[in-house]
């Protein structure tokens, strides 16, 4: 049984990479169970979403400067 | 297909990650324009001088760094900006161990976040969200904004950065890991939060 710590790291990598069958089915299984985790995981791709607006919402703020 | 072949378009396609690029760097969309718009065309005469070994989008960043370089020359003012070439002052290896206890378990960990999606339309969301980005650790920061801000892949990212595989899983997962910290202190769980939707 893998700890959180192993899975959110796992959860992060899952962002750049397919990870193998095994690992996947651990993700799924642990997340399944653990809130924490599951948090993690959910915020962590809101954190993607969030950095890919985030050079648009720059560049809005930066023009209505001017 | 020969990827070393240089069109009009295929120089187009990156246009946007060019200009995320510079941006971040500049902080002016006109001069980000510019610097993009110079690159474009060093390339284009230059088209010869691209052998097609490090990669198309490697090769373009490495001329706009010289494009951004001239600029700050030319203005002979300060680079605010991240310049995505700084390093960590041995910044705390054991800093995981922060967020788990030894047995693994999150120290804390993560709570639910009410409503994330209706965050991003507020200003005072993006104010915090900059803060926190810019809180974190400058190698760090550049590591992740190479990647999601910019857009580059990951080994483009490990190559501009100069990182091992291993390194860059880490770098990135610390940068989640505080991130996604400092924005629940500061806007999900803070207390104060309820002024905002009011």
């Amino acid at each position: 049984m893998r700890s959180c710590r192993d899975i959110s790291a796992l959860v992060s990598q899952e962002l750049d990479k397919k990870l193998s069958l095994s690992e996947r089915l651990s993700v799924g299984l642990h997340v399944m169970m653990c809130n924490r985790c599951r948090n993690f995981q959910t915020q962590s791709r809101f954190i993607r979403k969030a950095a890919r607006r985030y050079t648009d919402e720059l560049q809005s703020r930066l023009d209505n400067k001017s | 297909m020969n990827d070393t072949l240089l069109t009009e378009q295929t120089l187009a396609v990156q246009r946007p990650v060019l200009f995320r690029y510079a941006l971040l760097q500049l902080r002016d969309s006109e001069l980000a324009d510019d610097a993009v718009q110079e690159t474009l065309l060093a390339a284009w005469q230059s088209a010869a001088g691209f052998e097609g070994k490090a990669g198309l989008r490697t090769w373009l960043i490495g001329i706009l760094k010289h494009k951004i370089a001239d600029h700050w020359r030319r203005s002979a003012r300060e680079a605010v900006a991240p310049t995505f070439d700084r390093t960590d002052e041995g910044d705390g290896e054991a800093e995981e161990d922060d967020y788990f206890m030894s047995s693994g378990h999150w120290n804390g960990g993560p709570k639910a976040w009410a409503d994330p999606e209706a965050a991003l339309k507020q200003q005072e969301f993006w104010a915090i969200y900059e803060v926190c980005q810019n809180n974190l650790p400058p190698k760090m920061a550049n590591v992740f904004m190479l990647r999601e801000l910019v857009g580059l892949d990951a080994d483009e990212v490990c190559r501009e950065a100069g990182l091992s595989d291993a390194n860059y899983w880490v770098t990135m997962h610390r940068a989640r890991l505080r991130l996604r910290e400092c924005l629940d202190i500061r806007w999900f769980n803070n207390t104060k939060q309820e002024q905002h939707h009011a």
